[in-house]
């Protein structure tokens, strides 16, 4: 490429570094969505009957990389889950090159990336796009505020910064908004084109059907609790880019903000020779981290994505990176204000005592927080879950769903199960699996389902007798019973014989005769029932069904239990 | 625009627009709401419900039309025999068959061939309530060598599909001997009139109709609410939508599906048979191996018998007698030329 200026182009390693990150980011962000589409059990027809039900792939596999979640986990728990070890990797990363991991493998930059270069308004041009390219120090430091808030939350004992963790807004996001719409959207059109009464129309409308169902998205179409603004905030923020080019990664994103902490010891960088620089501002143009490439000022290390876009643009030899650069015209810390950071700090460790004086926790018990299988207790829970939504995606009933407020306003998000969506799958154990940071541990299935052990319960089942069938309205059902996986079945049935009344009246306007029926009227054992949600699940009421589960009898909690035999005390302290 | 750019400095014009612009405008005007009015009365619902098309509901009959032969049993009961060492599916189910006049009298060279053992619940083949792996692929062999161009096996779980599929065994049995198995995927039911007492309009599993021979691969069991379950009941799997209700009158239900749907065989597999706890079992004690498959073309008479084996009989029945006065078949299975083999 010819550059205006000296005319000379930029140097060849960084010509094939330039396409080289580009190959990266489309790499990475194709793989984050072959993950995201991977996270659901697609059964395997070589597979025995009884081999164990798990996912081929680390789908998870970016979320154990997030050095954000790891340390919001470590100062929660004090320890690093299991494959959060890897994040370690990343450090080492941003330790040798900086942000390389904002613009060459983060799949939500990558995405940003893309709509920054795609959707810049009329007025986002040239000389507009220089100066939205400028550092702006005040907007850019919120970030940092966002990272230390979250930090401090998860010292009070609350993982919520994952709410703006980037791999999991994008999980979440694209997992529980994008992907089920663009279904709806699809299983729409092609039901109307199916309609088409033409043979080959329908028939290769089907076949596209049948396609996109085995390799994008399974069988049956997943809907998500109140998963509105989980979708608006992912539209409002891809928005901004039409005003602020990376909008996400240089304002919002905590990981970013964590990973810019840690440039300041990358031991590649920018040299900067200022006296070749002739203003004319080309590598603004084309800077992703809006942090003053430009000669004549300092270069921001910590703001830097290091997508090396602005060597490439530079006609006159300013820019130049290298390992070991000087640091005279390098800026490595993040300027921040003293007082914002303090305020900030202590507004993060005051929201999560703040939010847990609001009754949601110890106290008052959500009859509807049933977490899923393996979940630990609920302090431990809310240290852990980042609400990346990965058990949400896997679940292959579509029973787990975001909280809205059921969990309190520190539980936005958190994984709660809805019985009348989707029930839990006895055999299953396929979100713990998943779960990156331990909230729902990684169970087998005997423990689940309770050979040799107790079994996992996540609440129990009651019957309203007003409204089920054989009990209120004498006629047979047992649906509930039928659906029932524990064996001997926590759902038994009484035999008995109940009046009740013809349907016409008699002869003479006689009041209708009375019969006698026989009926199977279903009962809950408490001490069997785990709470998977089956019967509620398949309750032919329909609205607001017969029988349903609320959280009570949760294994994982010693108070929210209702049998004497559950509380254990001594066994389980 | 033009309006604009002879706008004079104080934005007022006192120019009248042409007689060409007025009867442009007004022209454009006019357009718009006669357009409007067309399509208001193309689309107008006058009796303020729009009127759903009504297919004409017809029963899906896949019996063999070939006359049977007299040598040719029309109940076939194959039981290991006590000296067999290792009792096999496969040879259970090939001797039941060839009792009837083998594949070839049901299965035509070049057919397509669907294949509905129950994949209800995510149970193993040992808790006894899906089908018998063995017995579905012991059929696939038979179906193919008799000549079907392609088999396809599927069925609409209860439980999540994929874990059904694959931990009831059937997956890997019949792809592997190059069975098409298909998944219930949710595009692939419609919605089709039954003409049922009860069952008027359901979303059908389309993939279970679109077959030139159709077998009805039960497994016999228990079932808490109508006793005793296989064959006629199989047919559930057929159905999409909320079939929960279906219990309120499992009786009627049952036969109004055995009456749309009237399959070329039946072949019951009664290798291993829930006794209790049924239909969804999951405990191996609730089990008993009886090590028997039965083949007949009479869906009553298949679950009248079979009931026998759990010790149930016809008369505690109330479906076999729904589906016997209806014509579907008998339930007095004895009247049949049964053979044992």
């Amino acid at each position: 490429m010819k550059r205006p200026g000296s005319g000379i182009p930029a140097r060849a390693s960084i010509r094939a570094l330039k396409w080289l990150r580009r190959a990266s980011q489309i790499f990475f962000f194709a793989l984050f969505m072959y993950f995201l589409l991977q996270t659901g059990f697609r059964g395997n027809f070589a597979a025995g009957s009884d081999a164990p039900v798990r996912l081929p792939y680390p789908v998870e596999a970016f979320l154990l990389a997030n050095p954000f979640v790891s340390i919001m986990t470590v100062l929660s728990t004090h320890t690093v889950y299991r494959g959060l070890l890897w994040s370690l990797g990343l450090i080492a990363l941003t330790l040798i090159v900086g942000r390389a991991f904002c613009g060459w493998i983060c799949p939500f930059g990558a995405l940003h990336h893309f709509f920054g270069w795609i959707l810049p308004s009329r007025r986002g041009r040239g000389a507009a796009r220089v100066e939205a390219n400028k550092t702006h120090g005040r907007r850019q430091r919120i970030k940092y505020y966002i990272m230390v808030a979250s930090l401090l939350g998860a010292v009070a004992g609350s993982a919520i910064g994952g709410m703006l963790d980037p791999i999991c807004v994008a999980v979440r996001s694209i997992g529980l908004g994008v992907i089920p719409g663009t279904q709806y959207i699809m299983h729409r059109a092609f039901g109307a084109v199916e309609n088409v009464p033409a043979r080959a129309v329908q028939s290769a409308a089907g076949h596209a059907e049948d396609a996109l169902a085995q390799a994008v998205w399974g069988s049956h179409q997943f809907y998500f609790h109140q998963t509105w603004l989980i979708v608006f905030l992912l539209v409002a923020v891809v928005f901004m880019n039409r005003f602020i080019p990376r909008f996400w990664c240089r304002v919002l994103c905590p990981l970013g903000a964590l990973l810019g902490v840690f440039a300041r010891f990358a031991l590649f960088g920018m040299e900067k020779n200022h006296a070749k620089c002739t203003d004319c501002n080309l590598c603004l143009v084309h800077c992703q981290g809006a942090d003053s490439p430009q000669g004549g000022v300092k270069w921001r290390q910590d703001e830097c994505h290091m997508c090396l876009n602005c060597e490439n643009a530079c006609p006159e030899d300013v820019i130049k990176f290298r390992f070991l650069p000087n640091r005279k015209s390098a800026i490595r810390e993040p300027d921040l204000q003293r007082r914002t950071l303090l305020a900030t700090t202590a507004a993060g460790a005051a929201f999560i005592p703040a939010t847990r004086i609001a009754d949601s926790l110890d106290v008052n018990y959500h009859s509807k927080v049933i977490r899923p299988p393996g979940a630990v207790e609920e302090r431990a829970f809310l240290e852990r879950c980042i609400r990346c939504g990965e058990c949400m995606k896997v679940c292959p009933n579509n029973a787990l769903h975001p909280a809205m407020f059921e969990a309190g306003i520190e539980g936005l998000w958190t994984p709660i199960l809805i019985p009348r969506i989707g029930y839990c799958e006895h055999s299953c154990v396929l979100c713990g699996q998943v779960c990156p940071t331990g909230a729902i541990q990684k169970i087998t299935e005997k423990e689940k389902l309770g050979l040799g052990v107790a079994p996992v319960k996540i609440g129990t089942a009651f019957y309203d007798h007003g409204r089920c069938l054989p009990w209120a309205m004498q006629t047979p059902c047992i649906v509930c019973e039928e659906f029932c996986p524990t064996s001997p079945k926590a759902i038994w049935v009484e035999e008995v014989e109940a009046p009740v009344r013809e349907k016409t009246p008699g002869p003479n306007g006689e009041p209708p005769a009375m019969k006698t029926v026989k009926l199977q009227r279903p009962h809950v054992d408490p001490s069997l029932c785990i709470g998977c949600g089956a019967c509620e699940k398949v309750c032919p009421v329909q609205d607001q069904p017969a029988v349903y589960v609320t959280s009570v009898g949760e294994s994982r909690s010693k108070t929210n239990v209702i049998l004497l035999e559950n509380t254990k005390y001594q066994s389980k302290s | 625009m033009s309006d604009e750019k002879d706008a004079r400095p104080n934005g007022r014009t006192d120019e009248k627009p042409s007689r060409r612009d007025v009867i442009k405008r007004v022209g454009q005007t006019a357009g718009v709401l006669a357009g409007a009015a067309v399509l208001g009365r193309l689309l107008w619902d006058r009796g303020g419900t729009a009127s759903a098309a009504t297919a004409t509901a017809q029963a899906r009959d896949f019996r063999s039309k070939a006359a049977s032969s007299q040598d040719a049993a029309e109940l076939a009961i194959a039981r290991a025999k006590s000296d067999e060492a290792e009792p096999s599916a496969d040879a259970l189910v090939r001797r039941a068959v060839d009792a009837m006049g083998g594949m070839q009298r049901f299965i035509g060279r070049g057919d397509v061939v669907v294949i509905k053992p129950n994949i209800g619940w995510d149970r193993l083949p040992i808790h006894a309530a899906n089908t018998n792996p063995d017995v579905v692929a012991a059929l696939v062999k038979l179906v193919l060598d008799a000549g079907a161009k392609k088999v396809v096996v599927a069925d609409a779980s209860c439980n999540d599909p994929h874990r059904c599929y694959q931990r009831s065994g059937i997956w890997r049995a019949a792809y592997g001997l190059g069975a098409e198995v298909v998944l219930p995927d949710e595009h692939r039911f419609r919605t089709t009139r039954m003409n049922g007492e009860i069952l008027d309009e359901w979303p059908i599993f389309t993939t279970l109709m679109d077959a030139d021979k159709v077998i009805n691969v039960p497994v016999a069991k228990h079932h808490n609410l109508a006793k005793y379950t296989a064959a006629m009941k199989n047919w559930y799997g057929m159905l999409g939508g909320r079939r929960n209700r279906l219990h309120q009158n499992i009786d009627t239900s049952i036969a109004d599906l055995a009456g749309f749907m009237r399959p070329t065989l039946v072949v019951v597999d009664a290798m291993r048979v829930l006794m209790r706890n049924g239909p969804q079992g999951g405990n191996i004690d609730d089990t008993k191996v009886m090590n028997t498959v039965v083949a007949t073309t009479d869906q009553v008479a298949a679950d009248a018998y079979g009931a026998t084996l759990i010790g149930q009989h016809r008369d505690n029945l109330p479906y076999l007698k729904v589906a016997h006065d209806r014509g579907i078949g008998t339930m007095f299975w004895e009247k049949l030329r049964v053979r044992e083999v």
